[in-house]
């Protein structure tokens, strides 16, 4: 019972984030509206038992990444927004198009779970009941089973370092 | 009255990802489009963990960590773009980008 109330205010605060950040005409209220959505999301990976992206996502994005669109929403100096047409034309379209796929979805969801269910509580609980430990057990497949991706995607973070050095250079 | 099951992450994943979809495709201002994807990376975050927590198996966290590197690689080169941009255009609406077209 606590973890559907749970489940259904953290729902209710990532979606009206998300739509309150789409729907916002000031970009600094946006981000702002980002931040409670990524908050949002943080609380429910612990409401799945996984602490350590939980961190993560509090760190890399709320931390992080948000800071990154402050310093470029005020380096970026818009002037006067809040008058100027702020959706594209093709809006509609656009909304037309993701509604039908999210009924798309929905139903295929709604159509698997019919054919399939799920596995029970108690099968859950005797594998997780095996682990150690939410960060123990991440670390070590991170650096055994996963060492090689590991490693390749540190050179994409080089890769991306490098290339947002050049690209914000004086002159390309 | 049944438990929070696999399906609910799922259909909150799938309607942030709609969230996110129709703010890229609608929005004109280039950093909210950013912003949007972000979003959407968040959305696919959530599905990965939810299915690892359900079908009991690290691997989905270990992606969604991944996940998570890409997406701030993708940020500081996309704004990194914005900023050149800007610079050179001074513009930051999606619609005004048109020094491709013939």
């Amino acid at each position: 019972m606590a973890e559907q109330a749970a489940f259904y205010i953290i729902s209710a605060i990532i979606l009206g984030g998300a739509v309150a950040m789409v729907t916002s005409r000031s970009l600094v209220r946006s981000v702002v509206w980002m931040v409670t959505s990524f908050i949002g999301v943080g609380a429910l990976f612990i409401l799945l038992e996984a602490e350590f992206i939980a961190a993560v996502q509090v760190l890399v994005y709320a931390g992080g990444i948000v800071v990154l669109f402050l310093f470029v929403i005020m380096l970026v100096n818009l002037g006067d927004v809040q008058h100027e047409e702020y959706l594209q034309r093709q809006w509609l379209p656009a909304l037309l198009l993701v509604v039908v796929l999210t009924a798309e979805v929905g139903f295929l969801l709604w159509a698997g779970s019919r054919e399939h269910g799920e596995p029970s509580p108690e099968q859950i609980d005797a594998v997780l009941r095996g682990l150690d430990g939410n960060i123990e057990t991440v670390g070590m497949s991170l650096y055994t089973d996963y060492l090689l991706p590991f490693e390749v995607v540190s050179v994409l973070l080089l890769v991306a370092m490098i290339g947002a050095i050049y690209l914000a250079k004086k002159r390309i | 009255m049944e438990g929070i099951g696999l399906n609910h992450y799922l259909l909150l994943s799938a309607l942030l990802f709609a969230i996110g979809a129709i703010g890229v495709l609608a929005r004109r201002n280039v950093i909210l489009v950013l912003m949007a994807l972000e979003l959407m990376f968040n959305a696919a975050n959530i599905n990965l963990v939810a299915v690892s927590r359900f079908h009991p198996d690290l691997t989905g966290q270990i992606f969604s960590i991944f996940t998570i590197t890409i997406a701030a690689a993708e940020v500081a080169i996309g704004l990194g773009l914005v900023i050149a941009l800007f610079r050179n255009r001074d513009v930051v609406n999606v619609d005004e980008f048109n020094l491709l077209k013939g």
